[in-house]
């Protein structure tokens, strides 16, 4: 059995970031992703990101996982051992995780894992949801921002977040029609210079307003509508139906947290951050001391801070294993990077969820 | 309402327009960011220092239209896509709107186009005068429309006439 | 269906390869999910729920959910969403829950 001295699941933005921070003091890495391309959500991301430049503000999603690789390969000196394709399916109490890979099986025994395997998509329910055509936001991504395919010609999105907002921004780059993005709440979720951005384009943004069912033969040839009031009741009357082809839901992500239950880490479910979500200090220990967590598996964020929360997975990782050099300075930094992006309006409820948080992971 | 709709209101957009003396001198930089998010390459961006030191990461850029020199740089640089560049003096009755525009095929030189406002609606013609795209602007391009004077405030994106 | 020309993405597509979809052919690029070659090739319906026979296409496209379940060389219940197409495939619509077949 291998035993590499840290294993990190997930090979997104908080996986690399974590991965190059234990590399750079001294430890040596293998990190573990199921897709055949490192970067996670990024590799989809065609638009420019926000924050500062610390955490590659103002470059495009899809080409910030060649900056971390290149420094993982300039500095990992043979200590970065990245297997892509490869599924983490099992992770023990006893530390030793169980990876698949073209339908073979591994036990490897790290001596710290992070985990940083990101977020699932959440569900609506209403009639006809179950047709093809109704596509999880990352799917229509993953078509067309990956392989380059139109998911259809029509598009209803369902989520006025930043989500809702980007992929139907991408959708118009694809030269895909979007007829309206719908949102049950009374305002806009996502960041308003999004939301400006594809009002411009010409697409509506109809908050108070939900699904009331799709229809279809043998998929999706339409959905109903109809406003909400601020019950969030259906208003009689109110019914519109448009013809799409495809019902692209945007309605929210909660953190990947299977592998994390498996182990036996204790979890907490904090709405405010995505649901449950493992409990940790600001080391981004769990209650397991040899498992970490950072990113959207943590709490449903930006890949700003997933990153920040990877340096710092990846640092105190490190450290436990005895490469201390230097912690406590280092530590300060990617605290205060991370305070940063979180002090402002749009981390309000980053800032609530944390202070909820059992055990207190120290609220910035 | 902006948060309701995606469409500034009036408000807003008195508040982050250049005064008219300002708009006497030239191009100039417009500002259409009003939600404090955790973002400032646009400071980074100006090489006048026009836009302000940021204190924390999630003020919102103020900009200083009297160090503006509508250079222009900054509209690619920002990830909302909310700077525009405004030049009232381009001629006695049309003045030029400057904005991102990141979709295919690209307008070229010449072209009239359907100039479009906030909402999405066509408020007047607009003709393409030059369209930048050049590697430092990374698939970013800015197209150079000029407009009716009066509608310098109002369009910021625009429709192909010859389809999209 | 494919996108010919992006404002940012470069798609680089690799060689064509083709393979069989209930006896018809389909053509996909190298590095394609079958899921992906089927959608481009206009194909939305790819199983049908056991007990209402209702349509079932792709969801999430990652592995995630399980809606994409199709027989692929005889075997059965595989996540075409996260399956690369290969030359000569065979795919199909699956009828029912399928078989544990053992693989040789
Ligand atoms: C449409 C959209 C737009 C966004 N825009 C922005 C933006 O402008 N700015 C911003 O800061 N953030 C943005 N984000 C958010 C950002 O992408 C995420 O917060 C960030 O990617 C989280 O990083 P992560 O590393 O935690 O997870 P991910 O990027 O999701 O990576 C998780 C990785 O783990 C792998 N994995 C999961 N389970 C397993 C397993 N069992 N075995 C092996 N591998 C596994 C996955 O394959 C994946 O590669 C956006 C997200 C979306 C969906
Ligand atoms: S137009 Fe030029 S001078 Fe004016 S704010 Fe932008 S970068 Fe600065
Ligand atoms: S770069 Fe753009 S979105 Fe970011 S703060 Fe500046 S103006 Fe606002
Ligand atoms: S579409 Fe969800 S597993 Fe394939």
């Amino acid at each position: 059995m291998k035993k590499p001295e840290i294993a990190i699941v997930g090979g997104g933005p908080a996986g690399l970031s974590a991965a190059l921070s234990a590399v750079r003091q001294g430890a040596q890495v293998m990190l573990i992703d199921r897709d055949p391309v490192l970067g996670g959500q990024l590799v989809k991301q065609t638009h420019m990101f926000f924050g500062s430049k610390k955490q590659y503000a103002a470059i495009r999603g899809i080409d910030i996982p060649q900056k971390l690789l290149a420094a993982l390969q300039e500095e990992g000196n043979g200590k970065f051992d990245p297997r892509v394709n490869t599924t983490v399916l099992g992770c023990y109490d006893d530390g030793v995780l169980l990876l698949e890979k073209e339908d073979r099986a591994e036990l490897i025994q790290p001596r710290k894992i992070i985990i940083a395997t990101g977020a699932a998509e959440k569900m609506l329910p209403f009639p006809g949801n179950d047709l093809p055509g109704v596509y999880g936001a990352g799917a229509v991504q993953t078509l067309m921002n990956v392989y380059g395919i139109k998911p259809g010609t029509r598009v209803l999105m369902i989520g006025a977040g930043n989500i809702g907002l980007i992929v139907s921004y991408q959708l118009l780059q694809a030269g895909v029609e979007v007829t309206a993005i719908i949102e049950g709440a009374p305002k806009i979720g996502g960041y308003l210079v999004h939301a400006t951005k594809v009002r411009r384009a010409g697409i509506p943004i109809l908050t108070s307003h939900t699904i009331k069912k799709a229809y279809g033969c043998d998929s999706v040839e339409g959905a109903v509508l109809c406003n909400l009031d601020e019950k969030w009741c259906a208003v009689p009357g109110t019914e519109q139906s448009l013809a799409v082809d495809v019902i692209c839901l945007a309605v929210g992500l909660t953190p990947q947290t299977e592998l994390l239950w498996q182990a036996g880490c204790e979890q907490q479910y904090l709405p405010e951050l995505g649901g449950y979500v493992p409990l940790r200090s600001e080391k981004m220990q769990t209650s397991l001391s040899h498992l970490f967590v950072a990113g959207d598996a943590a709490c449903i964020e930006e890949a700003g801070s997933a990153m920040v929360e990877g340096k710092i997975a990846g640092l105190f990782a490190a450290a436990d294993l005895g490469y201390a050099e230097n912690v406590e300075a280092l530590n300060e930094t990617f605290s205060r990077e991370l305070e940063e992006l979180r002090s402002g309006p749009a981390g309000a409820k980053i800032r609530q969820g944390l202070s909820r948080l059992k055990g207190g992971a120290q609220v910035c | 309402m902006l948060e309701k709709t995606g469409v500034p209101d009036a408000d807003q957009i008195k508040k982050i327009t250049p005064s008219p003396g300002r708009l006497k001198k030239g191009p100039v930089a417009v500002v259409e960011c009003f939600q404090s998010i955790p973002c400032d390459p646009c400071r980074y961006a100006c090489r006048q220092e026009a836009i302000k030191e940021f204190k924390d990461i999630n003020d919102l850029p103020v900009i200083d239209h009297d160090l503006c020199n509508g250079c222009g740089s900054c509209i690619s640089k920002c990830p909302g896509l909310a700077i525009f560049v405004i030049d009232d003096t381009y001629s006695e009755k049309e003045g030029l709107v400057k904005l991102p525009y990141e979709y295919l095929p690209l307008p070229r030189p010449e072209e009239e186009e359907n100039g479009i406002d906030t909402e999405g609606w066509e408020v007047c013609s607009a003709r393409v005068v030059k369209v930048q795209n050049a590697k430092v602007l990374d698939r970013t391009p800015v197209v150079w429309l000029t407009v009716p004077r009066e509608h310098l405030m109002k369009v910021r994106n625009f429709l192909r006439k010859g389809g999209a | 269906m494919r996108i010919k020309d992006h404002p940012i993405i470069d798609f680089q597509r690799g060689k064509q390869v083709t393979f069989s979809f209930n006896g018809r052919q389909v053509t996909a690029y190298e590095g394609e999910t079958i899921a992906a070659a089927l959608h481009a090739a206009g194909v939305r319906v790819l199983s049908h729920s056991h007990k209402l026979k209702r349509p079932r296409g792709f969801f999430c496209a990652i592995g995630n959910c399980s809606s994409c379940l199709m027989q692929v060389n005889g075997e059965f219940n595989v996540r075409i969403c996260i399956t690369p197409a290969r030359e000569g495939d065979r795919v199909e619509m699956q009828q029912g829950r399928g078989e544990i077949v053992e693989k040789t």
